[in-house]
């Protein structure tokens, strides 16, 4: 009987302090699962979901203070990969948040540019290159097309263009097949 | 070798299927040539990778083999102008393309001279490889067979590459298209030559030509070129099935060896060219020429079908007039053949170095297709599928468009060879489904390696702004302590103070110096009164530039600290924050 219990509490030991070991030696940095919505979202940083950027609002998403629909740059598919990394119910974007829009990149009138510098330091992935009173302009790889620059213009000279499809991101369709209606004398026999 | 062990020493892959051929129609006549067409129009997209970057300008006269485009970036290709003319326009124009897209396009006036540019040819053997593969580079020569990959890229690997098998391919299994098979027909000997060419650079230790056997003239045209090489050139004659003239088909054939899906043929010791690739390397070193024409089959709704050599950039419709002209019940033109050839956006369109076939579309040619109902589970498409995939699976996958998973059943190594949809019993066109997920799956690893770059910028920049706070902070912390200690004299204080000064007395000795260099020259005999007055003014004035000094020193010394705490400043912008302070 003694044995039996020494023996069970020497290996519950041993497992805990195994355990413990463990914990420690394999410790996670960071929230896997924040990062893990982050990865989801488009990283268009936008500010639309009402947090100041993706990872807030995956930040927000992981403690349950956000509902999954809040980001239109993702779009519904956006939603049904975060419903299906949650586990919960698919719902329809929210659409306070605004709705899905073709992407699109900002373009500076450089005319009109009089190098105020507030869009740059509105734009948040740092996509506007520009010094004070010199002409700006946008590194249109860079953007994501948040369209946060657009309000700090004192001249209004951005303004946001949907990328056009070329030979090189063009996609093939769904395919889809035309429905004609049968001819009627296959047809008639059949209802008579 | 006679041909019966050479057919016992084959191989076989799973599946193919053996559709109508229809390739007598078009080998009937020689291969014929066109009158010169009244423009030009070259697509700057001809090949796979990066578009070339314009040499031309409009209005420009150009020569024949002059280049208008060269190769930007490592997978690329050069365009030139097939014949002597003026540049019209460069602009958008329509383009053979499935998208139906219009897309940057060179427009050539021929002027009918047909001037060429000197040419010479490169001496092959008794030059660098090295440099033999770069001057590859310019030749605009791509893969003629219908992939259009930059050739170069294909030949660069030099002697160390440890390529031991050149496979010609030859095999031209699609229906309808006799151009390879003309091509081996009358020019074997270019074709010959050019292989000895590729077998030279490579240092290939065996050659094998396929081609199938539906095309006799074919193989004993370059059997009898091929008996008077100095190198060990085999031809093959391979059965007749489609798709056996993808390449890994037919390395698999040829060799016995299956490549496996994630490497390349050249991992193992293997590369494959087209025929009429073989000939364009051939005819770039013997003559100097880049690609400037291919041959074209036009055929199906024609009224007189065959086989052309045609300048690129050549419209459609031309290539048809020739043909006698599509007939009245056309309604459709395909580029490619009829399994894996897709309908062209109009007649107009030009030739491209991937045009190997135009056929003329028509009801009774192509019956509309039969409705599509829902899939029997047969499994027919799984063994016709000549890369042992499983069809009915990734239809299912494309179908729901469950991405993730029609990837991980190998969707990336479908050919998109419509086997599978030409055996379906319900009649599914799979091969569009195949695209249609294949096109989108890359969409998504765009968006999401945008995703990555915007998230690091992002990260950076928050990480930036956060740094600048910092810093700030800082600074006013420094600027309390030192306020609260200068009364107690601060060792440190006190030798700010003093370097202060220190540069405030050099500046004016400076500024002193200076001024008695530009003493001006005309006050030199002055009555007394004006020598007074400018003495005045003198004093005054160099007061007033003492006091401008001072501050301006100042300034410097207070945005040297500033900019001294953001010293490895990594921004590529300006930041605004220092004018915004002050
Ligand atoms: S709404 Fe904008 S900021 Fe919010 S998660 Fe979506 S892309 Fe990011
Ligand atoms: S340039 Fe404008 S639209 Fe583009 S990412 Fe920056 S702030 Fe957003
Ligand atoms: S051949 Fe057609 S019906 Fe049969 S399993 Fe394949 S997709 Fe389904
Ligand atoms: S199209 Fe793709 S799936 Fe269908 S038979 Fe060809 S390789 Fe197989």
């Amino acid at each position: 009987m003694l044995t039996a219990l020494l023996v069970m509490v020497a290996l519950a030991l041993f497992l805990g302090l195994m355990l413990g070991y463990s914990a420690l030696k394999f410790k996670v940095e960071g929230d896997p699962l924040v990062d893990r919505i982050d990865a989801i979202l488009p990283q268009t940083q936008c500010g639309q979901c009402g947090f100041p950027g993706c990872k807030p609002y995956a930040t927000a998403i992981a403690k349950g203070e956000a509902d999954i629909n809040q980001c239109p740059p993702g779009g519904d598919a956006g939603v049904h990969a975060l419903a299906d990394l949650l586990g919960v119910e698919y719902k329809p974007l929210n659409a306070e948040h605004g709705l899905p829009k073709p992407k699109s990149v900002a373009v500076i009138d450089e005319n009109t540019c009089i190098g105020c510098t507030l869009c740059i330091q509105a734009c948040p992935v740092d996509a506007i290159l520009g010094a004070a009173k010199h002409m700006h302009t946008i590194i249109a790889s860079e953007c994501t097309g948040c369209e946060l620059c657009l309000a700090p213009c004192p001249v209004d000279c951005i303004s946001m263009q949907p990328i056009a499809e070329t030979p090189d991101n063009w996609k093939w369709r769904y395919p889809v097949f035309a429905i004609k209606p049968e001819a009627p004398q296959i047809q008639k026999p059949q209802t008579a | 070798m006679s041909a019966i062990t050479q057919l016992s020493r084959l191989f076989k892959f799973n599946g193919g299927v053996h559709p109508p051929e229809n390739k007598l129609q078009s080998c009937a006549l020689p291969i014929r040539r066109l009158p010169l067409p009244a423009k030009l129009v070259l697509p700057l997209r001809q090949h796979v990778g990066n578009l070339p970057k314009l040499r031309v300008a409009v209005g420009e006269r150009v020569l024949k083999g002059q280049l208008l485009a060269e190769a930007e970036g490592t997978i690329s290709a050069a365009v030139h102008a097939p014949t002597s003319g003026i540049i019209a326009s460069i602009g958008e124009a329509l383009i053979p393309h499935p998208s139906g897209l219009p897309d940057m396009c060179i427009t050539l006036e021929p002027d009918g001279a047909d001037e060429w540019l000197p040419h010479a040819p490169l001496d092959w053997r008794h030059a660098d490889k090295q440099q033999l593969t770069e001057s590859l580079r310019s030749s605009g020569i791509v893969g003629l067979g219908g992939a259009a990959f930059p050739s170069h890229i294909k030949l660069r690997a030099d002697g160390t590459s440890g390529i031991d098998t050149l496979v010609i391919n030859g095999a031209e299994c699609e229906p309808y298209i006799t151009c390879d098979d003309m091509l081996m027909r009358e020019r074997a000997e270019e074709v010959v030559r050019g292989i000895e060419i590729a077998y030279y650079l490579l240092g290939a230790k065996q050659c094998l030509i396929g081609i199938e056997d539906n095309k006799p003239e074919a193989a004993a045209a370059m059997r009898a070129a091929c008996d008077k090489s100095e190198y060990p050139l085999q031809v093959i004659v391979v059965p007749t099935i489609y798709p056996s003239g993808d390449a890994r088909r037919l390395i698999h054939v040829l060799t016995g060896r299956e490549i496996p899906s994630f490497k390349r043929s050249t991992d193992m010791g293997i590369q494959c060219f087209n025929v009429g690739t073989v000939q364009a390397i051939y005819r770039y070193f013997q003559f100097g020429e880049p690609t400037l024409s291919r041959i074209v089959t036009v055929t199906g709704n024609v009224a007189q079908a065959g086989n052309f050599d045609v300048l690129l950039g050549t419209p459609v419709t031309a290539l048809l007039d020739a043909a006698g002209g599509a007939l009245p019940d056309t309604n459709d033109y395909l580029m490619g053949g009829p399994m894996m050839g897709f309908s062209l956006p109009s007649a107009e369109v030009p030739v491209t170095k991937a045009t190997n076939c135009i056929i003329a579309g028509a009801p009774k040619l192509f019956p509309e297709p039969e409705p599509a109902m829902p899939c029997i589970r047969c499994a027919r498409c799984a063994d016709a599928c000549p890369v042992n995939l499983q069809p009915q699976e990734l239809y299912w996958f494309a179908k729901s468009s469950n991405l993730e998973k029609a990837r991980d059943y190998k969707l990336f190594d479908c050919i998109e060879c419509g086997c599978c949809s030409y055996v379906c019993p319900s009649h599914i066109p799979l091969v569009q489904y195949y695209r249609f997920a294949k096109s989108e799956i890359i969409s998504q690893d765009r968006a999401k390696q945008a995703a990555d770059v915007a998230r690091e910028r992002n990260e950076f920049r928050l990480m930036r702004i956060e740094r600048e706070k910092q810093e700030r902070a800082q600074k006013h912390a420094q600027k309390a302590a030192g306020a609260k200690t200068e009364g107690s004299a601060a060792a440190d204080g006190k030798t700010l103070e003093d370097a202060k000064k220190a540069a405030i007395e050099a500046a004016v000795a400076r500024a002193q110096v200076q001024k008695a260099a530009v003493e001006p020259k005309n006050v030199s005999d002055l009555p007394p009164a004006v020598q007074s007055e400018i003495a005045e003014i003198d004093a005054r004035r160099s007061d007033a530039a003492l006091e401008v000094e001072k501050m301006q020193l100042k300034k410097t010394i207070d945005t040297n600290s500033v900019a001294d705490g953001k010293g490895n400043e990594a921004v590529s912008q300006a930041s605004p924050e220092p004018t915004a302070e002050k």
